[in-house]
């Protein structure tokens, strides 16, 4: 849909899985939730986050793939692999810095979350921003998205020294950094400060 | 130089120094270069079905020429030529040049006088009683029009003459079989 983006903010997951039940209603792939979903630290939070796929602007996925089975059309969205050709290989489900893609063995193929192309394609939210009650999931305009958020949505999210700049948003506290890093070990401190390539976490 | 710059710039170089795989073997749909299954399935059907088009016109059209009724008209009169002597004429259309030739004193033969090369007209050579295309050389027989030598593909087209008293009538064209 023209000028509607997703937006993921993780802070709003209640952990309701209405999400995950939607994405496993689609015809397409029956009972095989794209949805990823996560407890982060289960003894101590009740926390929860689910994500989508965030169909980056250049696929790790799709770069490794070996058999040449996932595109990237022309909307940006990253779709599943293409039955004919996927290998079932699982390059891209270990490429992945998001951990995205699945390897469904029933299928012998790789499945990730194609933002509801059947929906979108033809005017329609994707299923799980469209279930889910707390809008950790949204799929709205991005000029409406200063008005119903206090948060700032940022693209760029950094694995060490990569900066990977994604189609789907990222919700962030406004005065926090402008490319988050969701790789745990960037926040570990590793050699001089001042040496370049090291990341200083804050 | 900042650690974004420093990263913008690997994306940059690995872009410059991109294989020849990666412009092949591209992440994006619309940069495919290879046929489908179905494309190609698609290409074989309506193009084997064009070709059996084809071959019927084809036929067809053969069939219709073999149908052609050809005019009677009277070309020549007997003793007009003398023998060893040459009359053109046109026959079936008003366009299509025919040659006659008077071989013997109650003989007489008749071609298309277009060669069957290139279509430039053949003429009567006397001295060697042969037809003879003076563009690449070619020659037919006189006899039955069959070619004796050089480059054209088939025998002259033969006019069948028929005697009605004193007039000579050319009922038919006929082609002569490749010998």
């Amino acid at each position: 849909m023209f000028g509607y983006e997703f937006y993921v903010d993780t802070s709003r997951c209640i952990g309701c899985q209405a999400c995950v039940k939607a994405c496993e209603e689609c015809d397409t792939h029956r009972g095989v939730s794209m949805i990823n979903f996560d407890y982060l630290d289960r003894p101590n939070t009740i926390e929860t986050s689910a994500f989508v796929c965030f169909h980056c602007d250049e696929p790790t996925c799709a770069m490794v793939c070996p058999a040449d089975a996932i595109k990237k059309g022309e909307d940006g969205i990253v779709q599943s692999s293409l039955k004919p050709r996927c290998i079932a290989c699982s390059n891209c489900v270990l490429a992945c810095p998001f951990g995205i893609p699945k390897l469904v063995p029933e299928y012998e193929q790789m499945v990730k979350c194609d933002m509801c192309y059947d929906r979108t394609s033809v005017g329609k939210k994707p299923m799980c921003a469209t279930v889910c009650p707390s809008q950790a999931l949204a799929y709205v305009r991005s000029e409406d998205i200063p008005k119903l958020r206090r948060e700032k949505a940022i693209n760029e999210i950094r694995f060490g020294n990569e900066v990977v700049k994604t189609k789907v948003f990222m919700m962030v506290p406004q005065d926090g950094e402008d490319r988050i890093s969701l790789d745990a070990a960037d926040y570990m401190w590793e050699g001089e400060p001042n040496e370049p390539g090291t990341i200083i976490a804050r | 130089m900042s650690l974004e710059q420093l990263s913008r710039d690997k994306i940059e170089s690995a872009r410059r120094d991109a294989a020849l795989w990666r412009e092949e073997f591209s992440i994006f749909k619309a940069d495919e270069k290879y046929v489908t299954r179905r494309q190609l399935t698609k290409f074989l059907t309506l193009t084997s079905l064009a070709m059996f088009a084809g071959n019927f016109w084809i036929l067809t059209k053969s069939w219709l020429r073999k149908m052609t009724v050809y005019p009677a008209r009277a070309v020549a009169r007997v003793g007009e030529i003398p023998v060893g002597g040459v009359k053109l004429f046109k026959y079936p259309g008003p366009n299509d040049q025919c040659i006659m030739v008077r071989t013997s004193e109650d003989q007489y033969v008749a071609y298309s006088q277009k060669c069957t090369h290139l279509s430039c007209a053949v003429y009567y050579a006397r001295e060697k009683n042969q037809l003879i295309c003076p563009c690449h050389n070619g020659v037919f027989s006189l006899k039955d029009g069959s070619v004796i030598q050089g480059p054209p593909p088939r025998p002259l087209p033969r006019v069948v003459l028929d005697r009605r008293g004193s007039d000579l009538i050319a009922i038919r064209m006929q082609d002569m079989p490749e010998s």
